[in-house]
């Protein structure tokens, strides 16, 4: 068994190896042929520049090539200034936009690859999905054979596992922060946003540490104090690396885009994006880590039950049938996601594309208002906000799935969480009043709102929000800060369903008398950084915002002490102390 | 401003500290040479076993002490001066009280066993229990374990964790059979055994063997002589007040410090409360040192009360207690004896796969509930006690069995089972009136 599993683990040792070292395999050779451009002025524009640079004919590496290229389109545009522009076209007919830079070095990279991966994509495709998923599932399936219970032996002392020291941690979180401002800087040509958002961080920490007190609170339950698991850098180093490259450089993985082509075409008939490869990826983890989550908990059903769902809802909602509504001509949609996480639900450009889509687009925009309008309050009510956050949505899906072993690395120190109510309320905020701008200039036809520029507001809550926060470090993350950080400090769409959990809602979780042996593994193993023994201590049932509803705090509690439930009363009744240890009487507050 | 010193910082001793603070202003301070901060000792098993850390074993964080104005000392107390109420520490220095909690715990039982004293042989109690396994754990090659019961087990999960060979080594004839009704011992007998646990019944340490360097290397079996080598050995025969220090001294001690219902002591202003304390009058039913985690959790809220003047007598209520025995849970609520006297009935379930099972005992002649035994199956505290408290009667109980279930959402209800069985046993014809589910908990709860 322990070889099989060792054979497995090789595996998808070597498939991530060549998924890798990949990206440097084959060439690219601009020809007269696969020049990009959407007029024949373009085209001409860019052969004339290529030609001048050397360019053409020539065969060059990824990363050289698109050096390269993008000095080819920098040279067409200058040459461009002085071209005459006849009467019967318009200057953008001629002329190269700023905005279309990326576009078109994309398309040339496509274009002009050559090698093994364009000549045989599904060998490739095998290589590394296919040899990756036969590696994750030798490696898994043994483990159903084992006996049912708790398998967290030995988390602590795996090196990818078990977190980093808190230093190391906070240089992470500031390095990664300052490069993505610093990098939204340049990319956006804009100080004011990068400021902005600078500033905000700097009251964040002023009100949390000054305001709130909790200067002095040393955080020892936030990372470790002597060990640092490098096997668990190096993968949250690679993770963040992945988005970087997904969000911004989807040139520089054009290998791995190729490789999925065959798929998409035989999906939604259309080319595989950057975006399609990571529906695809996403979709093979939550599959694959969502069996090993099974072998996990085969004793519960709740798990399994939950594991099923989140697998579910991947594969056919966010996957399967937005793909199939492409082939279909039909606008490509998700029907499980809402605003405000899917924010860009009120552009403009979604707005008309969903209008004009018929009877079937027509739907889709009052659902996806419906969903969030009427659906949130009313199945949150009824169940908690963890009927959409670990058992529909997609974020969720992948954190209990993938994120599963790295779900003891959640801060959860006091400090934490005065942190996680600034950031996760500021988001909501942010994203409500994004949206609302966006829908004043929709109708009003207004681009500018006070001093803000609707497209900058727009173009700095995607970059901030839609993918450095909820990718790079929401994903990236996982092995350095646990598996919800995007969750739990980030998500718009979890703060709304929180506060509806706060304040109305059937659901909590239930204390068992006075069973708690304050063993920690609750609090441990809570995703979310919520101090659960600090309620099941003192017996007191735990009604909290963030509270996802996952289920294992009550599945590693050793005592029988907890259990999510739904109960006909709610309010701030559901907190009340239902039985005191022994003598009936108030509790030390650990807040303020 | 009155100042209690309370010396051990275990769930005694700091419950004891957090009651006083919310109760009085007084100056409070806790004395400890295991630990500076308070931890959970029955977590000691997870933290070898890697599921956690020791932070994470801390239920309060670090500032709370502070911000709570609860002084933590980390020193050893080495000697105590009732009549000028100072206690004397190892480092030296000396500290004055005007009210003494004595929170002093267990240490772990050794009868005299040749070898007992060997490097590589240890309970498990405290912090530097854990140190001495985890030191001698690299490239360990076999562990005995001597004793069964809670600690015992958990000792032998832990090794078998890191999958070392582990040796049980049980005097009674089956596990833990002087607390658990012969079919439950059994059951988690067989568990133990599906765990590649050597289990080795009926027999008693007669040796533990000396390699030469004064370290441990092998156990000889008492009644066949058979000799066991091995790395390390575990004593896990029960624990025993930690009150030896205080014997020559004017305080009354018999096994543990004599408390009276109170939990003060012979000399005024001195209490003793946990593992240590041993009851004048206990309660019907109860042992005179209860060495639990709830109980102590009790006694320093107790304590507490009388300190502030407020003071009530020490009543622990209805039994309960619970432990996981490897993958099986337990949770006993009431008066569950390993052999019920003839004026009680046993109504025993068990599950086909033989890790789950339900006891109900009753009084046969009134059908009085008197308790319940659950084994991998959860049952709420609160249902269980009222019933217990409220003499239901077991038809009573049965059709509203589905109440007290606790087990998670999707979990099969075994309840209609138990029902069934009990029908089957009476020739009643019973039907189950509710199922799991907490709305009818609260509207009987507060009823």
């Amino acid at each position: 068994m322990k070889i099989i599993q060792n054979l497995g683990l090789l595996m998808f040792i070597l498939a991530l190896l060549i998924f890798t070292a990949m990206l440097g395999i084959g060439s690219h050779k601009l020809t007269e042929e696969n020049i990009p451009g959407k007029t024949e002025m373009h085209k001409l524009a860019i052969l004339k520049a290529a030609k001048e640079e050397g360019l053409l004919d020539k065969e060059l590496g990824n990363i050289q090539f698109i050096s390269s290229f993008s000095k080819v389109l920098k040279k067409a545009q200058e040459r461009q200034i002085k071209e005459y522009i006849p009467e019967d076209m318009g200057e953008w007919d001629v002329k190269i936009g700023d905005w279309e830079l990326s576009g078109y070095t994309n398309a040339a990279v496509k274009s002009s690859a050559q090698g093994p991966i364009q000549k045989n994509p599904w060998l490739w495709f095998g290589l590394t999905f296919g040899l990756a998923i036969l590696g994750g599932l030798l490696f898994i399936f043994p483990k159903f054979s084992e006996h049912p219970g708790i398998k967290h032996n030995g988390i602590y002392h795996d090196s990818l596992t078990r977190g980093l020291k808190l230093n190391i941690r906070s240089l992470f979180l500031g390095g990664t922060i300052l490069a993505m401002l610093v990098f939204g800087f340049f990319k956006y040509q804009n100080l004011f946003w990068p400021l902005i958002t600078l500033v905000t961080i700097a009251l964040i920490y002023y009100l949390v540490f000054y305001r709130e007190n909790s200067r002095d609170n040393n955080p020892q339950r936030s990372a470790s104090p002597i060990h640092t698991g490098w096997l668990g850098v190096i993968a949250g180093v690679y993770l963040i690396a992945f988005y970087v490259l997904l969000y911004w450089f989807p040139a520089y993985i054009n290998n791995w885009i190729t490789m999925v082509n065959p798929i998409s075409k035989s999906l939604s008939g259309g080319e595989a994006s950057n975006w399609f490869l990571y529906g695809l990826m996403y979709t093979v983890i939550v599959i694959v880590m969502g069996i090993r989550m099974l072998s996990k908990y085969q004793h519960n059903n709740y798990q399994k039950i939950r594991t099923f769902s989140v697998m579910f809802f991947q594969t056919a909602f966010a996957f399967l049938i937005p793909e199939i509504l492409v082939r279909m001509n039909q606008p490509w949609f998700d029907f499980k996601n809402m605003w405000p996480l899917d924010y860009d639900f009120f552009y403009s450009y979604n707005i008309d594309n969903l209008i004009s889509g018929g009877h079937l687009g027509t739907f889709m925009l009052v659902w996806g208002i419906l969903l969030f309008v009427i659906g949130v309050p009313l199945f949150t009510y009824f169940f908690g906000k963890r009927w959409y956050c670990s058992w529909v949505c997609g974020c969720g899906g992948l954190a209990e799935t993938m994120g599963d072993p790295y779900r003891q690395l959640s801060d959860k120190s006091l400090r934490a969480w005065k942190y996680e109510r600034y950031i996760i309320h500021g988001v909501l905020v942010f994203s409500i009043v994004m949206t609302a701008m966006v829908l004043y200039s929709y109708f009003s036809n207004a681009s500018q709102i006070l001093i803000f520029n609707v497209e900058n507001v727009k173009a700095w809550y995607g970059f901030l929000i839609g993918s450095a926060f909820a990718g790079v470090v929401g994903t990236g993350f996982y092995p350095l800060m646990g598996n919800r950080v995007w969750c739990r400090f980030g998500c718009p769409l979890a703060a709304y369903l929180g506060l509806v959990q706060r304040f109305k809602s059937k659901f909590r979780i239930t204390i068992n008398g006075g069973q708690c042996i304050s063993c920690g593994n609750c609090s441990t193993y809570c995703e979310m950084g919520i101090d659960v023994r600090s309620y099941a201590q003192r017996g007191q049932n735990i009604v909290r915002s963030s509270c996802v509803g996952c289920g294992v705090c009550a599945a590693v509690c050793p005592r029988g002490v907890l259990r999510l439930e739904n109960g006909s009363d709610d309010g701030a009744s559901r907190t009340e102390e239902l039985r005191t240890i022994h003598i009936a009487e108030g509790e030390i507050g650990i807040l303020g | 401003m009155a100042h209690t010193v309370i010396i051990g910082n275990g769930i005694a001793g700091t419950t004891a500290a957090r009651w006083i603070r919310k109760l009085s202003d007084q100056k409070i301070t806790m004395i400890s040479s295991e630990s500076k901060y308070f931890f959970s000792r029955t977590a000691l098993m997870y933290i070898y076993m890697g599921h956690m850390r020791m932070e994470d074993t801390q239920p309060y964080e670090d500032w709370f002490w502070k911000k709570n104005r609860i002084d933590l000392v980390m020193d050893h107390v080495t000697g105590v001066d009732f009549k000028l109420k100072s206690l004397q520490l190892r480092s030296g220095n000396s500290i004055t009280y005007d009210n003494l909690i004595l929170a002093l715990g267990s240490k772990s039982n050794k009868f005299g066993w040749p070898g007992q004293d060997l490097d590589g042989v240890g309970g498990l109690y405290h912090l530097q229990d854990l140190e001495n396994m985890e030191a001698y754990s690299k490239g360990l090659k076999r562990a005995v374990i001597c004793g069964g019961g809670l600690i015992g087990i958990e000792m032998a999960e832990m090794f078998h964790s890191r999958h070392i060979p582990v040796t049980m080594l049980v005097r009674e004839s089956n596990y833990w059979n002087n607390v658990l009704p012969p079919e439950e011992s059994e059951m988690v007998s067989k568990h133990i055994l599906k765990n590649d646990i050597d289990l080795k019944l009926g027999v008693n340490l007669g040796e533990i063997k000396d390699d030469g360097t004064g370290r441990a290397c092998a156990v000889v079996v008492k009644e066949t002589g058979e000799e066991i080598p091995c790395g390390y050995v575990g004593l896990t025969a029960g624990v025993s007040p930690n009150i030896g220090w205080l014997k020559e001294t004017d305080l009354e001690v018999q096994r543990g410090i004599m408390v009276n219902d109170r939990l003060e002591t012979n000399i005024p202003n001195v209490y003793a409360i946990g593992d240590c304390a041993q009851l004048r009058t206990p309660k019907p039913g109860r042992r005179n040192i209860e060495a639990i985690w709830y109980t102590g959790r009790m006694m320093g809220e107790t304590v507490a009360y009388g300190i502030c003047n407020k003071g009530v007598d020490y009543d622990p209520g209805i039994w309960f207690n619970s432990a996981k025995f490897i993958d099986i849970e337990y949770q006993v609520y009431g008066d569950m004896p390993a052999h019920h006297d003839e004026h009680t009935t046993s109504l025993f379930w068990m599950h086909e796969d033989s890790e789950k099972s339900v006891r109900i005992n009753y009084d046969t002649a009134s059908g009085t509930i008197k308790g319940f035994n659950l084994f991998g199956i959860r049952y709420r505290h609160e249902v269980c006690e009222k019933w217990i408290r409220d003499q239901a009667h077991i038809e009573e109980v049965l059709q509203n069995l589905g109440m007290a279930n606790f087990d998670p959402e999707f979990y099969k209800q075994y309840e209609q089972d138990i029902v069934k069985l009990y029908n089957m046993q009476t020739g009643k014809n019973l039907k189950l009136k509710q199922r799991r589910g907490l709305n009818r908990v609260l509207s009987f709860l507060t009823q």
